[in-house]
């Protein structure tokens, strides 16, 4: 008997995402401008999606601020590359940094909150952030400001140059984020995580600081959030208060693609994400009826099938792309057995 | 005296913000449900105040006779055929789905109404004042206000001196019991929400004829009620109608000091008081 976490369609997704990673590595040499820019903003939302999954549906912190980070991340990077003159892309794990750091005394305020309240605290300080970066005249106030020429120049020479570097910096990021996250709640602190999940006080009086493991989580995803955001108004060239802090962009359309795709699973966010990119290119001439529909649809996955698209495939076939579900299967058939699932150890 | 008048507006426009807040505390006593969708739920009872002031060519103040029962109304069925169904211990579906409904309301009044800021006309109660030594008190502002003590008074009063104020309680203290008891849970619990809906139908009104509103200026209510409730301390009602003065004084001195700080005084006077007084000035005491 041997416990593994590898199954048949984990190992197969592997190498599927081996292969779609070197297909996308490559992609500023056989797709369009425009392609590349959408490509760019799915790997962006897709890196919002897995640090929201991590916080809400491992962690329980359900943020609806983390605009607060992303718009954050976005005037730190433009503050810092028009005063400092150093080129954008270098000043990315600066931001970073910034972004824990500021979070710091942010969790230790929002930690007093619980639940709902959580919540919706989390969006005042967003708030704060929007109305201090409108204060900020020399970063164009409540109309906010553009990347400068000499700025943008800075990155690359030539416009092509340019996209290049910032479509492999979204798809470093990403990547980065999702190994990230992954090998995280495969470590020592993600079974903390399942534990807490499952029962707090339980998990507290077993050792676990409930309190430093949501802590942990809570600014390392600030930080990346930050990063993310930096990307996304670099991409843009402009930055506004009420774009970068804006709770529609940032928050709700990432919490849809999490409850959508299915919260607390690693696959889900990919799956809410295409299908949300999939009804935006469909639907976007409907206008405002898309964002009806967007709603609707999550508040009938949250009804019906809260553990949503993936959840629901999951249950119904056994199937898991990551490998994170451990299994006891006999030894000699350790590649293809995967019927033997041991349930109750660190689900997900 | 610029500043004894900015404060002294700051007090009465507290009353509208205890008005905000009254509704969200209510549910949250009651059934542990916050409600994302509330001030999206308040921009609509403004617009429906709206409606009914221009088709039937009333008074804005006499559409509450319409708005109040309607919004109960939709309340109770809201409650009884969307939220009791997120209703369980863990918070993440009734959060994620009046988070949905707050997008969609948002957008719907934004297809029906058009984003343009509306305001309703209260006629000569726009600019009568009254006037007491160098300072102008506005009626309207004076009468929110006395609306909202009225409106808390009369909330507390249901709590603790009827039927349906026991069974409120009862089910906070225990929604299993009570339903053990011969209550039905989630017929209380609709009836919760039919009460928050009717104050946040009086709050509307009182919203739409103060300032002018638009379909995106729900959320920014939601976060005044709900600073006014933590201020205040949770399931505290007068700790509530205390928390949303403070909030509008905060508020109306940072407007004095420069028109751009109004909003982030209030904010940070909010993020100073959980600092200092995590449980709020008037954390609820056992009754």
């Amino acid at each position: 008997m041997l416990v593994t976490r590898n199954s048949r369609s984990s190992n197969a997704f592997i190498v599927f995402v081996g292969v779609t990673l070197l297909v996308l590595c490559t992609a500023p040499l056989w797709a369009g401008r425009a392609d590349l820019r959408f490509l760019s903003e799915v790997f962006l939302y897709l890196g919002l999606a897995y640090l929201w999954n991590l916080l809400a549906g491992y962690a329980g912190l359900v943020s609806v601020g983390q605009q607060a980070y992303v718009g954050f991340g976005g005037y730190l990077l433009f503050a810092l590359a028009i005063n400092v003159g150093v080129t954008p892309l270098a000043l990315l794990p600066v931001v970073g940094v910034a972004g824990v750091l500021i979070a710091i005394p942010v969790a230790a305020l929002m930690f007093r909150l619980h639940g709902a309240y959580f919540a919706i605290g989390t969006w005042v300080v967003a708030e704060v952030f929007r109305l201090t970066a409108a204060q900020i005249t020399s970063l164009g106030g409540g109309s906010g400001t553009s990347l400068p020429v000499s700025v943008v120049k800075s990155i690359a020479s030539s416009r092509s140059g340019r996209e290049s570097l910032s479509y492999w910096a979204a798809l470093a990021i990403l990547v980065f984020v999702i190994a990230l996250v992954f090998w995280f709640l495969r470590s020592r602190s993600g079974l903390a995580l399942t534990a807490i999940r499952d029962n707090e006080l339980a998990a507290e009086s077993l050792g676990i600081s409930v309190w430093r493991t949501k802590f942990v989580v809570y600014i390392l995803t600030a930080g990346l959030t930050s990063i993310l955001g930096a990307l996304i108004f670099l991409q843009k060239l402009r930055i506004s208060p009420d774009a970068a802090f804006s709770v529609n962009d940032w928050t709700a359309f990432v919490i849809f693609i999490v409850v959508i795709g299915g919260i607390g699973t690693l696959e889900g966010p990919i799956i809410g994400t295409l299908l949300y990119f999939l009804l935006r290119e469909t639907l976007a001439d409907l206008g405002t009826a898309y964002l009806v529909i967007l709603g609707a649809t999550a508040i009938v996955i949250m009804l019906f099938a809260p553990k949503g698209i993936w959840g629901f495939i999951k249950e119904r076939f056994g199937i898991e792309l990551f490998p994170m579900t451990r299994r006891v299967v006999k030894k000699q058939s350790v590649q293809t057995q995967n019927t033997q699932t041991l349930k109750g150890e660190n689900r997900d | 005296m610029v500043w004894v008048n900015s404060i002294l507006q700051g007090v009465l426009l507290g009353g509208l913000y205890a008005l905000f807040a009254a509704g969200l505390s209510l549910i949250f006593g009651i059934m542990r449900l916050v409600n994302i969708a509330h001030g999206d739920l308040i921009v609509l009872a403004a617009f429906l105040g709206l409606v009914v002031t221009s088709s039937l060519d009333i008074h804005p103040l006499a559409s509450l006779v319409v708005v109040v029962p309607a919004m109960a109304l939709l309340g109770y069925l809201l409650q009884y055929l969307l939220l009791n169904r997120t209703m369980s211990d863990d918070i993440l579906p009734p959060l994620l789905v009046t988070f949905g409904l707050s997008v969609i309301l948002q957008n719907v009044m934004l297809e029906t109404f058009s984003a343009d800021p509306q305001k309703m006309n209260t006629g000569a109660l726009d600019t009568a004042s009254i006037t007491v030594g160098a300072l102008h008190i506005g009626v309207l502002p004076l009468l929110m206000f006395a609306v909202a003590i009225a409106v808390i008074a009369g909330l507390q009063w249901l709590f603790y001196h009827t039927a349906i104020g026991r069974a409120f309680r009862a089910t906070s203290d225990n929604a299993d019991i009570a339903q053990l008891m011969g209550l039905n849970k989630k017929h209380v619990f609709s009836l919760a929400m039919a009460l928050s809906l009717a104050v946040v139908a009086i709050a509307g009104i009182f919203l739409g004829t103060k300032t002018s509103f638009d379909p995106s200026s729900g959320p920014a209510r939601l976060i005044f009620g709900f600073e006014a409730v933590i201020i205040g301390g949770l399931g505290n009602l007068w700790g509530t109608l205390f928390g949303g003065i403070i909030l509008g004084v905060a508020q109306g001195i940072g407007a004095q000091i420069h028109p751009g700080l109004q909003q982030l005084a209030g904010h940070l006077v909010f993020l100073i008081l959980l600092a200092i007084r995590p449980n709020g000035l008037f954390p609820r005491v056992a009754h």
